[in-house]
């Protein structure tokens, strides 16, 4: 008959063992930086195709064929419900000044309300789409709002900034757009 | 004055969970013994004044005093009553504070009613206790406090998530805290019986009690946040392997594998380490699961507060709790006795391989819930989900779910399936006849796997009762059988719910019809409707299953103004064979609204089956304490027999 046998002296460490291991990684976690941004698994690729209507009547909508007509652009994931966008403005104000074209892409919103938002902190925008479900949103591997990307003038993804941008990385951005652009 | 008091009360329980500690481990000391006397006392004191301290807290939320940091940020005065008493603990420090509240009561219910253990034993567990408390007790005082005073006082409260406010969810996180503390009892009473070597029969009638009570709040609270997540979220989804869900899940497997090999060690005496190591492992998911949720380290749709410094607090907590118990049973459990003996078919064979299945997939899910975080140590940023748990978990989970068809029908210590052969016909059959249906469905293997042993299952949780007079069959069997049969219940549910489940997303205008499974809905109308603290689009469907009788239903989409935040009401209809569910979404062009409708076959069955399976555990708990009442009564009629005959 077979019996079944107590464990045996070292299993019982095991538990210790297997504790300590968890432990360590634990700690490594606390103490790394947190990163939880999503970057986009798109840099370097085409943008894929898409058409959105105009988000608000004075600007036109946009589309994947407006994106590559040999010009860089930076494109701006933005929301009139989003605080940070209105925080980063005047440094899209600032870009706009000097010469960098900037198309808007606005994440379920209503017309009055981006028409509203545009006339509070200013429109540097020369097109702006509609994306109400956020399909060309998730489509470029954006995961919020806001972010801002650098778009090569044959419509490829370059650079993706997460987060409004602050008056530090304007100059990052207009490097950016320059090493795009040669 | 009141958030005087409540921080007044809470160092006082912090410095007799010290004293209870000092003096509950010196007099385990020749010199000590004195000390034995006030030890019980003192735990009583110490949780009577963590009761004193959250009353405090539960008043000022009652009160909304914005001087309060805690209640300014979390509460409102223009919030519901209800939900005013809930917020209490729907924060950070209000749970801690309930934590503690509840393991200082267990301790002090463990002081006043537990007379069989040997005093040694005793002591060592009520020292343990406070030693766990204290680590508590100090995590709220140094980096949690929730009676902060703030200077000025805020003129109005931040409000509570309106998720939260939800009379399902406002019972659930207490209820699971209940289930996670009442276990500390359960390693105490392991650190206590390692201290003193005493493991058997009479450790494991006291601990009994206090793994079958948390284990019966743990299975509550888990069906409660899983109906709650169903109806609330919106997703349709019943378990979304949510890191917040599994630690949860993860305390709960440890208490079930504890709870049957518990009672393998009081009635058969084998088991022991086993036992002494589970009834570790069970308090320690408890914590790590709320370490993981607590200190933000893994993402979840659980959103709690990233803190570090609170995260480093409780690690330094689970390392000395944990490391300590582990390192306590590395060096004792090898001398603690051997049990009895058994063969590999036999009851506790049974027993003992479903334990090691339970265990497995506790192993099994506490990778998953950790894997993202090795893998961003080595760089790289993962999900781990339903692919990864759903078939691993399976591979253990369906061995234990035959085994779990045999096991009650075998004889403790030696059996042969040849006794018993002929009681498992039926079930075999209906197990092979239910398989072969499901084949020909074109359903998933996991739902079909799932269907035919749910039905043998159904059959064989009763088959214990077979030859017995039903009048007197004791509770505790009910109990099994009740429990045995909620998992078959469950598991119905949880299969149909994935193979039969139809869903439909459609953007339809007012007076537009459409159909999912055998219902017929017509949008009527979009109205808006306004609430106490929101304001909401309400749908009017008019839902008719296979042409019958029209009812009404309205899923709604909710705006809350404090904190300004949408929630997503579902409607949702239940008849006796499944469950119309149906979620309003945004408006989109042309005047239409997106509707989300789900029509979900027998879903129900997942809850009420979750609920028996409590409903089984509370009636062996009563059982159980039934006769235990009866021991006392009849040895305290003893001892009052002889005195009046001494005298």
């Amino acid at each position: 008959m077979s019996e079944i046998k107590p464990p045996s002296r070292w299993t019982l460490w095991l538990p210790l063992v297997l504790f300590v291991g968890f432990a360590g990684l634990a700690m490594s976690g606390l103490f790394r930086p947190a990163q939880r941004e999503v970057e986009s698994a798109m840099i370097g690729k085409p943008l894929p195709q898409f058409t959105l209507r105009a988000a608000v009547p004075e600007r036109p909508g946009l589309a994947r064929s407006d994106l590559a007509d040999g010009k860089p652009r930076l494109l701006n994931v933005f929301a009139s419900w989003c605080l940070p966008c209105a925080v980063e403005a005047p440094q899209l104000a600032t870009l706009q000044a000097e010469g960098v074209e900037i198309v808007g892409v606005a994440i379920r919103d209503r017309p009055e309300d981006v028409a509203a938002f545009l006339a509070r902190h200013g429109n540097p925008f020369t097109r702006i789409g509609a994306d109400d479900r956020s399909e060309v949103q998730l489509g470029i591997g954006s995961s919020g709002v806001p972010e801002t990307f650098v778009i090569d003038g044959q419509g490829t993804i370059r650079y993706q900034h997460i987060g409004e941008i602050r008056p530090e990385h304007v100059a990052l951005l207009r490097e950016k757009l320059k090493e795009v652009g040669s | 004055m009141i958030a005087e008091l409540g921080l007044a009360a809470l160092w006082l329980a912090a410095a007799l969970a010290g004293l209870q500690l000092i003096a509950g481990a010196l007099a385990l000391t020749q010199r000590g013994v004195a000390l034995a006397g006030i030890v019980r006392p003192v735990a009583v004191a110490q949780g009577v004044l963590a009761l004193v301290s959250f009353v405090a807290l539960v008043v000022l939320f009652w009160q909304t005093d914005l001087s309060v940091e805690l209640v300014a940020k979390n509460s409102h005065s223009a919030k519901p009553l209800l939900y005013k008493l809930t917020g209490t603990w729907g924060n950070h420090e209000g749970s801690m504070l309930l934590w503690a509240m509840v393991m200082g009561l267990s301790g002090s219910l463990v002081a006043l009613i537990e007379r069989r253990l040997p005093e040694p034993t005793m002591l060592a567990t009520l020292a343990g206790q406070a030693f766990v408390s204290l680590g508590f007790y100090a995590f709220l005082l140094a980096s949690s406090n929730p009676f902060t005073r703030l200077n000025p006082a805020a003129i109005e409260g931040a409000g509570l998530n309106p998720l939260l406010q939800d009379p399902g969810l406002a019972f659930h996180p207490p209820t699971l805290y209940i289930g996670y503390v009442g276990l500390s009892v359960a390693f105490s009473f392991a650190i206590g019986a390692l201290i003193t070597r005493e493991v058997g029969p009479a450790f494991a009638r006291a601990m009994r009690p206090w793994v079958l009570g948390s284990w019966i709040f743990l299975t509550i609270g888990i069906v409660a946040g899983s109906y709650w997540a169903y109806y609330e979220l919106g997703w349709g989804g019943w378990w979304f392997w949510d890191p917040v869900e599994n630690a949860s899940l993860m305390p709960w497997l440890a208490a079930t594998a504890l709870l049957h090999s518990v009672s393998v060690l009081a009635s058969r005496n084998a088991l022991r380490t086993w036992t002494v190591m589970l009834g570790v492992v069970a308090f320690s998911m408890s914590m790590v699961g709320t370490f993981l949720v607590r200190s933000g380290i893994l993402t979840s749709v659980h959103a709690f507060a990233v803190d570090p410094q609170r995260g480093s607090f409780i690690l330094g907590l689970l390392v000395l709790y944990i490391g300590g118990a582990l390192l306590l049973f590395g060096l004792r459990a090898s001398s603690v006795t051997e049990g009895e003996r058994f063969a590999v078919t036999s009851r506790e064979g049974a027993l003992v391989f479903n334990n090691v299945m339970l265990s497995a997939i506790l192993g099994i899910v506490l990778v998953g819930t950790l894997y993202p975080l090795l893998a961003e140590a080595l760089g790289a940023k993962v999900s781990v989900g339903p692919p990864y748990f759903n078939p691993v978990s399976a591979i253990f989970a369906v061995p234990m779910l035959l085994v779990l068809a045999v096991g009650p029908l075998l004889r403790w210590r030696r059996d042969s399936l040849n006794r018993i052969r002929l009681q498992l016909v039926l079930p075999v059959l209906l197990f092979i006849g239910a398989l072969v249906w499901a084949a020909s469905q074109a359903m998933g293997v996991l739902p079909a796997l799932g269907l035919a042993l749910a039905v043998m299952l159904a059959v064989t949780s009763f088959l214990p009762l077979k030859g017995r007079k039903l009048s007197q069959v004791k509770l505790p069997l009910w109990g099994m059988v009740v429990a045995h049969f909620g998992v078959a219940v469950a598991l119905l549910g949880m299969a149909s719910d994935s193979a039969f489940t139809k869903e439909r997303l459609v953007a339809l205008r007012e007076g537009e019809v459409t159909e999912v499974g055998p219902w017929t809905i017509k949008l009527q109308r979009i109205e808006p409707v306004a609430g106490p603290n929101w304001t909401a689009l309400r749908a009017d469907l008019a839902a008719s299953y296979a042409g019958g009788r029209v009812i009404e239903l309205h899923p709604a989409a909710r705006s809350f103004w404090s904190p300004p935040t949408e929630t997503s009401e579902a409607a949702l209809k239940t008849r006796w064979n499944g469950q119309l569910y149906a979620v309003l979404g945004e408006e989109s062009q042309g005047g239409r609204w997106q509707l989300r409708l789900w029509w979900k076959p027998f879903v129900p069955m997942i809850w009420y089956g979750g609920l028996l399976i409590a409903l089984g555990g509370l009636l062996a708990l009563l059982g159980r304490v039934q006769s235990d009442v009866r021991r006392i009564v009849a040895r305290d009629k003893i001892a009052w027999r002889r005195s009046r005959r001494e005298r």
